[in-house]
C-alpha cells in the first residue's frame, strides 16, 4: 500500500489509519482498498493520518474540490493558481493550463507526482483528488467534463509510490 | 620516507591502508578497528596535486558547494562559487531580528525576534554520528551545544485521547510499558507461549518483564510507589515531617492506547534521532559561517545561475546578478553543481538524457516551521520543560522548546509547529499572519493559560514557498533509486552533481557532505587521468 514514512515516526501509517479514521473516511478507505488490492493498482491512504516528525497527524482534509485546493495544493501553486519562483524555476500556474485540457494528466500528478511535485496518495483519497481535479479544470480553466473517482481508478495502475526512508527522512 | 610507515595514529594507518588497498579495504580495516559501522566517514580526504592551473565552478553555496569549493581549493584547484542568495548556507539558515523572509509569491515578513533570539527553519539538530558534519564544525571552530531530543517530562497530545487534555510523556510511556508487561506476563504464566518459549527463557523474560515495566510481585501494573519513581508521584517525595509520597494514578490501558504513545517512544529508537543529538551555538546557520569563512573570497552571492553547458575543453555557466541585472559566463574546466533537484529540472543544462531524467525523478517534501517569540519561558518556570518536543496530531505536528538561554528572565523562541505531510500543506498554504494564528490556536492545547498571553511575535518558513529551492529535501522511493540514483550521481563529462538529494543520508547535513567528498574525489580522479 502506499504510506509512506513522511519523517522518523515510528508506527505504520496504514496501521494508524484504520484505527483512527472516522466512519465515513474508513469507508472510503476500505473502498479503495479494495479496489486497489486485488489487481494491486495504486494504493490510497486515507486522507487524514500523516506521519510526522515524532507522531502521527490527523488532520482533516475536506471532501470539496475548492477546500481540497486551499488545503494542499495551493502550498505551492498559490491561491490564484498562478504558481511562482524566482531562482530559475517555477511551480507552474495551474490557471490558464492547457495540459490540463487531458483529464488524465492532472489524475496521473497526483497518483505518481512529476518534477519536483510529489504523490498525493497518502494524504487525498480518490473521492478527493477527482473533487480537486474538477476544481481545478472549472475554476481555473474552461474544461467542464467531469472527472470520476472511476477515472482515478481506471488511471492508478501499478502501485503507488513509497518514499524510501533509510534516515527518518530527515527531521 | 620513514614516516610513510611507522604510522603514528589510526587515521595515518587508514590513510595508509586506504591508499595500499583503496576504499574497501579501508573500510574493511576501519570496521576491525570497530568505528566503521556508523559512518561512511574516513576523514578529510587527502586530495593534492592538482595540475597547474585547473579550475573548478561550484554551482550552489550550501554546505555541499561549500565544502566542494574548501578541499578542492586545498588540492590546488582554482575555484569560484555560484550562490544566487545574499547569504551563503543554502538550507543552512536561522532566522533573526531584522531579517526579510520573502516567499514565492511576493509575502513578506520582517522577523521581530530580540537581539540573540532566533529560529532554525530547516535544520535543527545533528545526531552524534554524524561525524563529517562534527569533524568540520570542531576543525572550523564551530561550537556546538546539546540538543535536547528526549525530555520525558514534554507533552504528548492527540484530540480523541484523554478528552483532548496532553499528558506526560513519561506518565504515558510508563503506562504503557507497564500494560504490555502485565499482559505479556499474564500469556506467558498462562503457559500462552510455552510452544515457542523455552522454560529457561520464561523465566528471565517474567524478571525482565517485572523490572522493565514495574510490575509488583503479583506481575500486575499497579498504582503504587514504585510505579510513581518513574511516572511521578501525586505528592512528591519531600523532608521532615510530611515527607513522605503519595503515589500517582496509573492511567488505564485504552486510553494509554488511544495517545498512541508507541510512536514518540519509537520515533526516539530510530537510529538518526537518538541521544546525544547537538546544534550549533548561536543558530544553525553557524555551521554555513564557519565554511563560509574559509572560502568567502571565492563566492559570488546574489548570482543567479541560468543555464549550464560544456564540452571537451571545459564547463560554462550563464548568471544573471539578481541585484544589478548583469549578465555573465562563468568558466572552468569541471563542475560541482549542488543546486537543488527542482531548480537543475528546470535549467537549460548540458548533461546526459539519463542524468537530466534522474533531475526530473526527484519529488520534493514540503514542510513548515514556525517560530514563536514568548515573553518568559512559562514552560519552564511552570511546567519544568526544559528543552524536547511536546507532540501533537493538529496540523503543527509538534511544538519544540529553546535549548539555548535556560532559566533567563527574557524572551525567548518556541518552535511552534514543525508541520509535514498533509498539516504542513495547510499551513503553507495560508498566508503568514494566518499561520501565526493556527500555530497559537493549535500550540495553546499545551499551555492554555500562558501561550496566547505571553506570545510577542512570530516568523514562519513555508519551504514550498522559498523561490530558491520550492520544498524542503529531496524524496527517493526503492524504484527511482534503482533507475535514476546511479545516473543522478555519475560524473557526467566535466560535470558532477553533489547535495543532498545525491545521497542515501537525504535530508540530512551529513549526506549533502557525504554527496560532495565522494563527487570531489571522482572529479579529481577524472582531472588527474585526464
Ligand atoms: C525543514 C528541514 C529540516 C531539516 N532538518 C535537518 C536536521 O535536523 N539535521 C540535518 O542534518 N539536516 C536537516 N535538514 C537537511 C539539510 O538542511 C540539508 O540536507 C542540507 O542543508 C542540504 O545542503 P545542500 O548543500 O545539499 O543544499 P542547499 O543548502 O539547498 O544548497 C543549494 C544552494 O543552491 C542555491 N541555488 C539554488 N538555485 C540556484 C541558482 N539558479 N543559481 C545559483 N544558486 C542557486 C541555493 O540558494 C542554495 O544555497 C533539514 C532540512 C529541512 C528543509
Amino acid at each position: 500500500m502506499g504510506a509512506w514514512k513522511q519523517d522518523g515516526a515510528a508506527g505504520a501509517a496504514n496501521d494508524d489509519a484504520v484505527n483512527r479514521a472516522s466512519g465515513a473516511t474508513k469507508r472510503r478507505w476500505l473502498l479503495a482498498l479494495a479496489a486497489c488490492l486485488p489487481l494491486g493498482v495504486a494504493g490510497f491512504a486515507p486522507a487524514t493520518a500523516q506521519d510526522t516528525a515524532g507522531g502521527t497527524t490527523n488532520v482533516q482534509i475536506s471532501a470539496e474540490g475548492k477546500q481540497v485546493y486551499e488545503e494542499i495544493c495551493q502550498a505551492c501553486h498559490m491561491a490564484d493558481a498562478k504558481g511562482g519562483g524566482g531562482a530559475g524555476a517555477v511551480i507552474p500556474a495551474l490557471a490558464g493550463n492547457a495540459k490540463l485540457a487531458d483529464k488524465d494528466y492532472p489524475i496521473t500528478l497526483l497518483l505518481k507526482g512529476r518534477g519536483g511535485m510529489p504523490w498525493f496518495t497518502e494524504i487525498l483519497t480518490p473521492e478527493q483528488m477527482a473533487a480537486v481535479v474538477n476544481y481545478v479544470r472549472g475554476h481555473f480553466n474552461d474544461y467542464h467534463d467531469i472527472v470520476t473517482v472511476a477515472d482515478v481508478k481506471r488511471v492508478a495502475t501499478g502501485p503507488a509510490p513509497k518514499r524510501d526512508c533509510l534516515n527518518a527522512c530527515g527531521q | 620516507m620513514i614516516s610513510d610507515l611507522s604510522p603514528q595514529t589510526r587515521r595515518d594507518l587508514l590513510t595508509m591502508i586506504g591508499r595500499a588497498g583503496g576504499g574497501l579495504a579501508m573500510y574493511q580495516a576501519m570496521t576491525a578497528l570497530g568505528h566503521a559501522a556508523e559512518t561512511q566517514f574516513s576523514g578529510p580526504p587527502a586530495l593534492s596535486g592538482a595540475r597547474a592551473g585547473a579550475s573548478v565552478l561550484v554551482l550552489g553555496a550550501g554546505l555541499a558547494g561549500m565544502l566542494a569549493a574548501y578541499e578542492l581549493t586545498k588540492a590546488g584547484y582554482k575555484v569560484q562559487v555560484l550562490e544566487y542568495q545574499d547569504r551563503p548556507g543554502g538550507r543552512n539558515y536561522s532566522v533573526r531580528g531584522g531579517d526579510k523572509i520573502v516567499e514565492v509569491g511576493g509575502a513578506t515578513q520582517n522577523v521581530a525576534y530580540q537581539p540573540g533570539n532566533y529560529l532554525n527553519p530547516g535544520p535543527w539538530r545533528i545526531p552524534h554520528h554524524h561525524r563529517t558534519l562534527l569533524h568540520y564544525c570542531k576543525a572550523f571552530g564551530v561550537e556546538l551545544e546539546p540538543f535536547i531530543q528526549l525530555n520525558h517530562n514534554a507533552m504528548v497530545h492527540r484530540k480523541d485521547a484523554f478528552g483532548g487534555k496532553p499528558q506526560r510523556y513519561k506518565e504515558l510511556a510508563v503506562d504503557f510499558t507497564g500494560h504490555v508487561s502485565e499482559l505479556l506476563g499474564k500469556s506467558l504464566n498462562a503457559g500462552a507461549l510455552d510452544s515457542t518459549v523455552s522454560k529457561e527463557d520464561k523465566e528471565k523474560l517474567i524478571a525482565a518483564l517485572r523490572e522493565w515495566g514495574a510490575l509488583d510481585g503479583d506481575l500486575k501494573f499497579t498504582s503504587n510507589l514504585n510505579v510513581s519513581s518513574r511516572r511521578g508521584y501525586d505528592r512528591a517525595p519531600g523532608g521532615g515531617v510530611n515527607g513522605a509520597p503519595t503515589p500517582s494514578k496509573i492511567n488505564g490501558l485504552s486510553d494509554v492506547l488511544s495517545s498512541h504513545v508507541w510512536t514518540q517512544m519509537s520515533f526516539y529508537f530510530n537510529y538518526v534521532m537518538q541521544t546525544t543529538m547537538f546544534q550549533p551555538k548561536g543558530g544553525m546557520d553557524m555551521i554555513g559561517k564557519g565554511f563560509y569563512k574559509q572560502i568567502a573570497k571565492l563566492v559570488r552571492l546574489n548570482t543567479k545561475v541560468t543555464s549550464i553547458k560544456q564540452d571537451d575543453k571545459g564547463v560554462a555557466a550563464t548568471w544573471t546578478d539578481t541585484v544589478t541585472g548583469k549578465t555573465g559566463v562563468a568558466t572552468a574546466d569541471y563542475m560541482v553543481c549542488t543546486l537543488p533537484a527542482t531548480i537543475l529540472a528546470q535549467l537549460d543544462i548540458q548533461v546526459s538524457d539519463a542524468k537530466k531524467a534522474a533531475i526530473k525523478a526527484i519529488p520534493y517534501s514540503g514542510q513548515v516551521k514556525i517560530g514563536l517569540e514568548m515573553k518568559s519561558r512559562f514552560w519552564e518556570e511552570k511546567y519544568s520543560i526544559y528543552g524536547g518536543h511536546s507532540f501533537t496530531d493538529q496540523a503543527i505536528g509538534l511544538i519544540s522548546y529553546p535549548n539555548y538561554d535556560f532559566f533567563k528572565d527574557k524572551p525567548a523562541v518556541l518552535l511552534g509547529a514543525f508541520a509535514n505531510g498533509a498539516g504542513g500543506y495547510m499551513l503553507a498554504g495560508m498566508t503568514p499572519e494566518k499561520r501565526i494564528e493556527a500555530a497559537l490556536a493549535q500550540g495553546s492545547v499545551f499551555h492554555p493559560e500562558e501561550y496566547r498571553r505571553e506570545f510577542m511575535n512570530g516568523a514562519s518558513v513555508a519551504w514550498s514557498r522559498m523561490p530558491w529551492i520550492l520544498g524542503c529535501c529531496g524524496m527517493w522511493t526503492e524504484e527511482s533509486r534503482a533507475t535514476h540514483y546511479q545516473n543522478l550521481v555519475s560524473m557526467d563529462g566535466r560535470i558532477v552533481l553533489a547535495g543532498e538529494h545525491a545521497s542515501y543520508y537525504g535530508c540530512w547535513m551529513e549526506g549533502a557532505l557525504l554527496s560532495s567528498l565522494d563527487a570531489i574525489t571522482r572529479l579529481h580522479q577524472r582531472a588527474l587521468a585526464a
